[in-house]
């Protein structure tokens, strides 16, 4: 028998505690431990990339980091991304540039994308297909998403734009 | 696909760590960034009893460079690899080779010491080792040891790291400012692997002929090899598309060249002619 763990970690800004083997996934965590069933798992082989969560500001595959890995560290999955009210630019991008059809692989290229946009805030197209290397579609053939990342990369420009006139002006404070 | 169940003790310190390994009576194995580790405890491929993390250990990180070297940290990402300044300003062919490991989730993870320890021959860093002539530096009961690439890789997934040392970090030659340099590989179309990976570094002097030439090769053979007979075959040349077409017809000779389902002997032995070939060709011609 095998000692359980005890692991805190911040999950989409909520600080959460568990006891757990230290055999469980991170995916397998966030799903039937925390119910944030939004992190889908493919290939459960590092390969699919639907399982693509945010550690610490990493875009990682949750089905290949142990949970324990994830102890004190910061993760973001897709719930922690925006709300129906206020969708992150790239749920916005998404949605408005139809990113998606079944949407299982949706919340994982969600997240990978804003890995990318991350390091990259102005990518090409290529620069957008080569990212996408981490994830798998078999639904749209990639070229809306490919739509849906630049758009989405717009509204942040567009958004970082609003806030710098804000601040030089003092206005909208 | 849930691995069997083992214990997990995250070490604070090299010396912790092989204490700890000593203690577990061979059922120990170092977790660094997992990505080599965790998909084989998954496949239960392995199943050790338990897990020393070795992920927060300081000693283990940064690069820095010791005359015509650079030293790099076993925990180095692949991401912190290709994106490292003095990686990209001396060795550009380690950045631009660990910038096509896998895809960006991975090489975020995937550490430099995990890759190389995990000893993979399609994996893409055992190649460009060979190539720049990588010391392993390693710390185990006994002291600290300094292992040669050239009899670190001993089998599939075997190499000659004793079992309670921990591969502290990777010393990589800075190829002389003449030369140049390139990681060309033909991967598998579904999983990404090297079906072949040529590194090449070469360089021509001032007579015009060939005064340096490293080769390793990944991928084609159970394990990566430095191809010296290429090596052999140019020293002295001229660069010439015959030459280089002379010597890349050896490629395959020092490799154990494996064969599957994918590739066959006969097709991998190809493989590593043609890219050797393409790879001096793109540096030499």
């Amino acid at each position: 028998m095998t000692c359980k763990k005890n692991i805190s970690l911040s999950v989409n800004g909520v600080t959460r505690q568990a006891e757990i083997e230290p055999r469980l996934l991170l995916a397998h965590l966030l799903r039937d431990e925390l119910n944030l069933t939004g992190t889908h798992i493919g290939c459960d082989t590092s390969q699919c990339g639907a399982c693509t969560v945010m550690v610490d500001g990493d875009v990682v595959k949750s089905c290949t980091v142990l949970a324990v890995q994830a102890d004190g560290k910061e993760v973001t999955t897709v719930e922690g991304l925006g709300d129906m009210e206020q969708l992150h630019p790239i749920q916005q991008g998404f949605w408005e540039k139809h990113g998606l059809q079944c949407g299982f692989c949706t919340p994982g290229v969600m997240i990978s994308m804003i890995g990318l946009l991350k390091e990259n805030p102005n990518p090409t197209e290529e620069e957008i297909r080569d990212a996408l290397e981490g994830v798998i579609c078999r639904c749209t053939g990639y070229q809306f998403i490919v739509s849906a990342v630049q758009h989405a990369a717009q509204l942040i420009a567009e958004g970082n734009a609003v806030k710098e006139t804000t601040m030089s002006t003092g206005e909208g404070r | 696909m849930i691995p069997n169940a083992f214990d997990y003790i995250k070490a604070g310190s090299i010396e912790e760590a092989i204490q700890l390994m000593q203690e577990s009576d061979g059922e120990g194995k170092f977790l660094a960034g997992g990505h080599s580790l965790v998909p084989l405890m998954k496949f239960r491929l392995t199943n050790p009893g338990k897990l020393i993390d070795i992920s927060s250990i300081q000693e283990l990180k940064g690069i820095r460079q010791e005359g015509n070297r650079l030293i790099v940290g076993a925990l180095t990402t692949h991401k912190q690899l290709y994106s490292d300044a003095l990686v990209k300003e001396n060795i550009a062919v380690l950045a631009d080779t660990a910038r096509t490991i896998g895809d960006m989730q991975i090489r975020n993870r995937g550490t430099v010491g995990g890759n190389l320890a995990h000893a993979d021959s399609a994996a893409d860093l055992p190649g460009v080792a060979l190539a720049l002539e990588a010391l392993m530096e390693v710390q185990g009961e006994d002291g600290k040891e300094v292992i040669d690439i050239d009899g670190f890789f001993l089998g599939p997934l075997v190499t000659a790291l004793p079992e309670t040392s921990v591969l502290t970090s990777i010393s990589f030659l800075i190829p002389p400012s003449h030369t140049k340099s390139v990681y060309l590989k033909y991967a598998h179309p579904a999983s990404g692997y090297a079906v072949v990976g040529v590194c090449a570094i070469a360089g021509v002097g001032e007579d015009g002929r060939i005064d340096f030439v490293r080769i390793g090769i990944n991928g084609v053979a159970d394990v990566a090899y430095r191809a010296t007979t290429v090596e052999q075959a140019l020293l002295g040349e001229l660069p010439t598309a015959e030459s280089i077409q002379r010597a890349a017809a050896l490629a395959a000779e020092e490799g154990e060249i494996g064969n599957d389902l994918f590739a066959s002997e006969q097709y991998r032995r190809n493989l590593a002619t043609v890219y050797t070939e393409r790879a001096l060709s793109r540096i030499l011609l």
